[in-house]
């Protein structure tokens, strides 16, 4: 998308025109590529105040943007000397130099303390509420669940689903219920039909229903007098969804194994 | 490290900015006058210009009564007051290779060329940049040499002046000289992307090349070996007549070798991904 590699086939544009054709592209996308893409030997400063001087961005921003990220103290030492944590909030602080109305993010929480975690989480949520679009890729789900709106699965460099996460783990969702009877076993043999899958989860009464809705559950008990007492459809994490997803993927080429990221855009 | 005081609202920036190539120049002066390795190699290279001529001025000014009068007559007092160009030209080139080779080997390229994603500006910005720096300073650094080295002389009055035929030619000549294997090694750099490689490929060329061309007949190395890198563009030092280009000639290939560096490492530049 950056133009930084030649793509295979196909075509990348931002905003209506490739990236390299932008005049001022540093306003259009902020990229957090790697957090190592500093100069060991130049000091966060520096590497900031050459990179905004290519779009004649004034120092007062360097400034703000290293106060924004925390790396006050530190402004003027060699980034070398920093730590994962530090080095990530220096790209961080690139990525946002030009005030970009997007944001490409990938893996930004990585090496971060739980309170950076939870700033990182805060200000992509305030950047996304100012109508910038802010891409995230990671492999933390329990993160993404936190952070994003919308989620975008790419997997062996294809688009495998780019919809809302409520809809994501809706899909995956709903397809167990765990229902509590104290006539299990006779609810057992009603429901179990082609298809449908009851195992017994443990030995008071707790059957774990695969392939039916809850309210199906409950009209056929309900028709057989059966009473029921727990009717739980069981909530899918982000997680979850994910790899229900992926393992659908696999079936159709299982003999390719799955590189899989998944990018989620708040 | 201080997170405590990082706040989660980003202040807005006019959209004003635009990429030019002067604001190019600008950000590849901040890049090159914030690393140490900068100041060290020019350090190094002001300081071989310089000590090396005072140095040889004085040994030969010291041993000046025992040699014979062949000797005598071989002399030439720019000789040793030049003689410390041949190592400054190392530090200049290898600082040439690494101005680029740097970017390749941290990352740094990447930010730079999501910066500026036509890329080009970026390799102009550090031709001009880093071609101005050494020319501010090697200029000046050989004439102080030239100063100082013949000051030595005048003792034994046996030095020559400024105006002297040549004399200025060939002092000005040699700043101009180090100047443009800077920007060859810049060049060499752009193209290998890689220190060790870019150093190699610098210091074969210049300096392992010519006494490899002993291995040719005699009549083939006496043909090739003036318009190889290193003897052309020592022709601009030259005070003697020899097998060697006459000096603007030479220079001129010199710069020819470079441009040709440049013009091959811009193609790439484009066309590779970063």
């Amino acid at each position: 998308m950056l133009g930084l590699d030649a793509p295979t086939a196909g075509d990348a544009t931002v905003n209506g025109k490739h990236y390299r054709d932008h005049a001022a592209p540093s306003h259009e996308v902020g990229a957090l590529l790697e957090a190592r893409s500093v100069h060991p030997g130049r000091s966060a400063f520096n590497h900031l105040s050459c990179l905004a001087q290519t779009h004649g961005i004034p120092w007062r921003r360097v400034d703000e943007l290293i106060d924004l990220v925390g790396l006050h103290d530190v402004a003027h030492k060699r980034a070398g000397q920093f730590s994962l944590g530090m080095g990530q909030r220096l790209g961080i602080a690139t990525a946002l130099l030009g005030d970009p109305s997007t944001l490409i993010l990938d893996e930004p929480v990585n090496g971060l303390d739980p309170e950076g975690i939870h700033w990182i989480r805060n200000l992509l949520k305030s950047l996304a509420e100012e109508g910038r679009t802010v891409f995230v890729s990671s492999h933390l789900m329990s993160e993404m669940a936190l952070t994003a709106e919308q989620v975008i699965v790419i997997g062996r460099g294809r688009l495998i689903t780019d919809i809302s996460v409520d809809e994501f783990v809706r899909q995956a969702s709903g397809k167990v219920v765990h229902v509590r009877s104290p006539r299990a076993a006779e609810l057992r043999a009603l429901l179990e039909a082609p298809g449908i899958t009851v195992s017994v989860e443990d030995g008071r009464g707790l059957l774990e229903v695969t392939g039916l809705t809850a309210a199906q559950i409950g009209d056929t008990a309900s028709e057989a007098g059966i009473a029921i007492h727990e009717l739980t459809p069981l909530q899918a994490s982000l997680e979850d969804a994910f790899m229900t997803l992926t393992r659908e993927e696999l079936e159709y080429k299982p003999l390719v194994p799955v590189a899989d990221k998944d990018e989620v855009a708040a | 490290m201080s997170s405590a005081s990082a706040t989660t609202s980003l202040p807005r920036l006019p959209h004003t900015g635009r990429v030019t190539q002067a604001r190019v120049f600008h950000s590849e002066w901040t890049k090159l006058r914030s690393v140490r390795s900068t100041r060290w190699s020019l350090l190094a290279a002001v300081g071989f210009t310089i000590g090396i001529a005072a140095i040889a001025c004085a040994v030969v000014s010291h041993h000046w009564p025992h040699l014979s009068a062949a000797d005598r007559a071989d002399f030439h007092p720019l000789e040793p007051n030049l003689a410390g160009v041949q190592l400054a030209q190392l530090a200049i080139g290898v600082l040439g290779v690494l101005v680029i080779t740097a970017e390749y080997s941290t990352g740094m390229i990447r930010a730079s060329m999501t910066a500026v994603p036509r890329r080009l500006p970026v390799l102009w910005g550090k031709v001009v940049v880093y071609g101005l720096v050494t020319l501010v300073l090697m200029i000046p650094s050989t004439l102080i040499a030239f100063v100082v080295g013949e000051s030595i002389f005048s003792g034994r009055r046996i030095n020559v002046a400024f105006t002297d035929p040549g004399v200025a030619r060939a002092v000005v000549g040699a700043g101009l000289y180090l100047t443009v294997v800077g920007l060859f090694g810049l060049g060499l750099g752009a193209i290998v992307r890689n220190t060790a490689g870019g150093i190699a490929t610098f210091a074969g060329i210049m300096f392992v090349l010519p006494p490899l061309m002993n291995v040719l007949p005699p009549s083939w190395n006496d043909a090739a070996s003036p318009y190889l890198p290193l003897a052309a563009g020592e022709a601009i030092m030259s005070t003697t007549s020899g097998n060697h280009l006459s000096p603007w000639v030479g220079l001129g290939l010199l710069c020819a070798y470079a441009a040709a560096a440049l013009a091959i490492a811009s193609v790439l530049l484009l066309r590779r991904d970063t």
